[in-house]
């Protein structure tokens, strides 16, 4: 797997996303600790319901043990995992591996495992 | 049934879209083909009326597109079905295009009747049954001055306000010799004529139009067959419907002597394949002009091609409208027709209101009942003869006035009556809906559809639902969501006792899971209505929704819109030009709102913290567009400048804005201030109201704007100040401590246990001995207040997240305007294909003259 250094940790915000870019893409990057262990995820920012390049800036959460981002626009929900729309199948966007090194954040254009 | 079976319905209006979504709902794999002859999905035709008043084609779709596209239902428009080859079991359509067919469902519905008068078929003669016939009603009305409406039934009522609001001299003329004569006897007719002459329109009853010619004074005439005549610009027919039966009797279906297409109990026509419901269906020699028998033909169709056993049993006709604005109401045998029938009759001439019922020969049951002027009983007198309910001691005590409260039967009512006939809701179906979780109004709505048909039924669905709640104390499950087994209530109860600080904590101590997008923007707002911390902190930043992360509200295209708080309304002419000149500098889009104040929109995430500090610069401050919180005090100009004015209300308006700005609630609030009783400011329709008199203020609470408009209610009279500013900081912090997420508090009110009085004990008398702690925590918030934009702006840390990109300057290509009326606004999808296109033909061009 090839992974792209995109930014730094300290650029994210615990619990909540960030936009980055990718190349020419958009990729909402979020940060989530349970207290116990932290895990980065990427997404799309490119809401396909809103039509607007915003997920990166939805409150993160859990559904049913779903980890998942509220679009800001219209409050569908999006598995930050596989980047499902919970209600529509027709809204789901990419998901990217992504992973912390060190102080890097690394993404790699493989969907995730 | 089959998996695959195919099924055509003919015909797309309101039974014909129940129909499908029954069947689908039933049967997620048939196949269905809608073929409808008209330009547009189907749509409400029962509030068609409202298209007058400012409601659009959108707003009556009963769907879309895109919606029968996902639900996998085939559709064609513009299709007339002209011909069906039974033996096929295909149809034709007009194009010469043919579909086959497992199952037929013929909704085909009504025309409109025109009588053979001669010169019916000219320009500006036209009938009221569809959207483009509105469109041309319209078009006619835009040029006439004059209009008559040939029938004097319900529909034709309708019409008549149609015209009227259309601005035109309107009259009814109607061959029998009262109005609606179906629905109503000749007292309530004679009742509903005196309330609708005296509104400006004229009637004309006991006239037989025999020739529409050339007018004089205006474009035609009618003559009559007593010789008498009318003049009028255009003619509007609304006398009678026929059922549409032509394609049915072209290809030999069984049709009822005077037209309909025969049908049995299942709905089926004479053709075991073929079914035919709504108004173009012949029940027992009856047609059902109504829409809720029609629902009730779709429901047993789906089921009997579902392999389902409903029935069609005939339907109820009452019928309760508001005609010209004038309450009227049918149940049942409204004529006494009946055998051994007798009746009770009251009329109230000085208030137009007339009021009878017809009950059995032993005085027992209610047959049927006629209300002009006043249908508040309706409800109730249905539920009474619908229920074979047996009538109290004294039945006339159910149509008197001022013999005590009325009560609503609902409590007494049998699990099997129906609350909503549209859509055939039984109070059991209510009962198990709620069983079935559903905790609110809205959701018992969603779940069984009560009162999403023509409404008429939403009080008794209300009341319904309230007593049985009531029944069962505290049974509802009112965790806020899955992470917390608690309310909204109960969570400020915890927070506010062992003093939790922050999410995390109150997770960690009473939640599971990592929290979600309903609780953590309550928590948010619960946290800083007991602390008032920055919500921008590391702690509380993930809590809040995007608007509150940002501090401005987001936009369609992701863009922000900028509101500077405006206290009052009153704003001095060197802040306007401010805000013009930051307007200008950022390209951004201004609008004066409907709070008064200005809103500038179009602001790109990373312009927001320039544009603040240069407002913050001049003096202005965040005004919490964004939050759930203290929005606007509306003022009116008040005693300063007005000659009616009794104290200054803009002065008190700008000293309550500055008082509870940046407060926090369960949602947001509004409040006003109106120099005397004329009430300019519009108090009474603001959470917080306050209306100057001459001995001080009156306080009016839980008003409300919005979807449901709800009056404010009077709470204490000719206050000084002092006492109103105590009496508004209880009040909001009581709202505050008690209210669920998102209740505004109108909602709040009407869901208050012991309602006004008991929160006039709360607050004014002090009942639960919270006063001093109730005022102690505003104070609290108040003195802690700190606008959060000069804090952002101030903050290299809470700027940080105003990137668009946290590695790189670029910002987003997608946000595109372009201009209208001299300024921006997003361009639509549309617009930004057709600017790409433009740029690649700019590029193919450029490479060319390279080439050359
Ligand atoms: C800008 C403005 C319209 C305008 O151009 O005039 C407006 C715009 C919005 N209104 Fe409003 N409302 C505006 C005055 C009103 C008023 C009139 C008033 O305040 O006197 C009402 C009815 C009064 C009332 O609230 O009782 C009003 C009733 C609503 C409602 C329905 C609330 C309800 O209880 O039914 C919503 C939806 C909601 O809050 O859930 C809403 C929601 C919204 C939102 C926030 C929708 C959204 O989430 O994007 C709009 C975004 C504002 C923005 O981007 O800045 N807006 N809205 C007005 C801003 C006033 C201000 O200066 O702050
Ligand atoms: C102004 C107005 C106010 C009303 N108010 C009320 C009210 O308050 N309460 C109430 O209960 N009812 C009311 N009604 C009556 C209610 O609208 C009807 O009962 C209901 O719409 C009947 O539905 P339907 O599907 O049977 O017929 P329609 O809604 O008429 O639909 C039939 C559809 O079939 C199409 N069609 C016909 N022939 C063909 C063909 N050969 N091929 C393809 N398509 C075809 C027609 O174009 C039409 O779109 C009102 C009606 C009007 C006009
Ligand atoms: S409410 Fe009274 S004081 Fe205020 S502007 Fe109207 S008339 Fe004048
Ligand atoms: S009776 Fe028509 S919506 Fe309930």
């Amino acid at each position: 797997m090839q992974w792209t250094t995109i930014c730094s940790k300290d650029d994210l915000v615990k619990n909540a996303g960030v936009c980055a870019k990718y190349g020419d893409q958009q990729v909402a990057l979020f940060l989530c600790s349970d207290g116990q262990g932290e895990e980065v995820y990427a997404i799309d920012n490119w809401d396909p319901v809103g039509q607007a390049n915003v997920l990166s800036r939805g409150l993160i959460g859990t559904v049913n043990d779903t980890l998942v981002v509220a679009s800001p626009l219209y409050k569908q929900h999006i598995c930050l995992k596989t980047g499902a729309c919970l209600e529509n199948v027709n809204s789901n966007v990419n998901a990217y591996s992504a992973r912390i090194e060190g102080n890097h954040i690394q993404i790699s254009s493989s969907a995730p495992a | 049934m089959k998996n695959s079976m195919k099924i055509v319905v003919v015909g797309n209006g309101m039974v014909g879209h129940h129909f499908v979504e029954q069947l689908r709902s039933a049967s997620p794999q048939a196949d269905i083909l809608v073929l409808g002859e008209e330009s547009r999905l189907a749509y409400d035709r029962v509030h068609l009326s409202e298209y007058f008043s400012g409601k659009t084609a959108e707003d009556l779709a009963l769907t879309t597109p895109e919606q029968y596209e996902t639900q996998n239902i085939r559709f064609l428009t513009d299709a007339r079905v002209v011909d069906i080859q039974r033996d096929e079991k295909q149809v034709v359509l007009e194009s010469g295009e043919t579909y086959s067919y497992d199952k037929l469902v013929l909704a085909t519905g009504s025309y409109p009747f025109v009588p053979p008068i001669p010169g019916n078929d000219q320009d500006h003669c036209l009938v009221y049954r569809t959207i483009d016939d509105l469109e041309a009603i319209q078009a006619s009305a835009s040029c006439s001055k004059v209009g008559v409406v040939i029938g004097g039934g319900l529909l034709g009522l309708e019409a008549a306000n149609a015209l009227k609001e259309a601005g035109l001299k309107t009259h009814v003329v109607e061959f029998a010799p009262q109005l609606m004569a179906v629905q109503l006897d000749a007292g309530g007719g004679r009742l509903l004529r005196e309330q609708i002459e005296a509104l400006g329109v004229e009637v004309h009853t006991d006239k037989a139009t025999t020739v529409i010619g050339k007018g004089e004074s205006c474009r035609y005439a009618l003559r009559f067959a007593d010789g008498s005549s009318l003049e009028t610009d255009m003619v509007l027919f609304s006398a009678g419907i026929r059922p549409q039966d032509a394609l049915a009797k072209k290809v030999g279906l069984d049709l009822g002597q005077r037209g309909g297409i025969e049908i049995d109990d299942v709905c089926k026509t004479s053709d075991q394949n073929i079914y035919a419901i709504g108004e173009c269906a012949l029940w027992r020699q009856r047609i059902f002009g109504l829409v809720a028998p029609g629902y009730q033909m779709a429901r047993v169709a789906a089921s009997d091609i579902t392999d389902g056993e409903l029935q069609f049993n005939g339907a109820d006709m009452s019928t309760k409208l508001k005609l010209l604005g004038i309450e009227v109401g049918s149940i049942g045998d409204a004529h006494a027709k009946t055998e051994g029938a007798m009746s009770y009759v009251f009329e109230d001439q000085p208030n137009q209101i007339y009021k009878k019922l017809v009950v059995d020969s032993d005085n027992k049951k209610l047959l049927g009942a006629v209300l002009v002027g006043d249908t508040q009983d309706y409800d109730t007198l249905l539920q009474y003869a619908l229920n074979d309910m047996v009538l109290p001691e004294v039945p006339e005590s159910l149509i008197l006035p001022n013999v005590g409260e009325l009560a609503m039967p609902a409590a007494v009512l049998p699990d099997s009556a129906i609350i909503c006939s549209c859509h055939n809701v039984s109070k059991g179906d209510v009962i198990g809906a709620i069983d079935d979780g559903a905790g609110d109004l809205a959701a018992v709505k969603s779940c069984t559809k009560a009162s999403t048909g023509c409404g008429g039924c939403a009080a008794l669905l209300k009341t319904t639902f309230d007593n049985e709640l009531a029944a069962r104390g505290v049974e509802v499950n009112t965790d806020i969501c899955e992470h917390f087994a608690y309310s909204r209530q109960g969570l400020s109860d915890i927070i506010r006792v062992e003093q939790i600080r922050s999410f995390d904590e109150l997770l960690a101590k009473h939640g599971k899971g990592l929290g979600c997008d309903i609780c953590k923007p309550a928590v948010g707002s619960i946290l800083a209505s007991t602390w008032n911390d920055y919500v921008l902190s590391p702690d509380h930043v993930s809590l809040q929704d995007t608007n509150d992360t940002f501090l401005a509200n987001m936009q369609k295209d992701g863009t922000y819109s900028v509101v500077p708080r405006v206290a009052g309304g009153e704003i001095t002419p060197d802040k306007l030009i401010t805000l013009g000149t930051v307007a200008k500098e950022f390209n951004l889009y201004c609008k004066i709102t409907g709070g008064q104040r200005v809103d500038l929109f179009g602001a790109r995430v990373e312009q927001l913290p320039l544009i603040w500090k240069q407002l913050i610069d001049a003096g202005f401050e965040t005004g919490h567009a964004y939050g759930k919180a203290l929005r606007t005090v509306k003022s009116c100009v008040g005693s300063t400048w007005c000659r009616y004015g009794v104290q200054d209300s803009v002065g008190q308006a700008i000293s309550i804005e500055n008082r509870y700005k940046g407060l926090r609630a369960p949602h947001k609030f509004k409040m006003a201030v109106s120099g005397c009783t004329r009430e300019c400011a519009e108090a009474q329709s603001k959470d917080v109201g306050v209306i100057a008199t001459e001995n001080g203020w009156n306080l009016y609470v839980c008003g409300n704007g919005g979807m449901k408009p709800r009056h404010a209610d009077l709470f204490a009279t000719d206050l000084d100040t002092e006492t109103l500013i105590k009496y508004i900081d209880r009040f909001l912090m009581f709202y505050i401590r008690t209210a669920d997420r998102l209740q505004r508090t109108s909602v709040w009110m009407d869901n208050l246990d012991g309602g006004l009085d008991y929160l006039k004990q709360v607050v004014i008398e002090d009942s639960l001995g919270l006063a001093d702690e109730l005022e102690r925590q505003m104070q609290r918030i108040i003195d802690s207040y700190e606008c959060e934009w000069a804090r952002t702006v101030k903050d290299p840390e809470a700027t940080k997240r105003f990137r668009q990109f946290v590695n790189s300057p670029d910002s987003d290509e997608n946000i595109v305007f372009v201009q209208e009326r001299e300024q921006i606004r997003p361009a639509t999808q549309a617009e930004k294909a057709n600017k790409l296109k433009q740029l690649e033909s700019i590029d193919v061009r450029q490479l060319e003259t390279e080439e050359a």
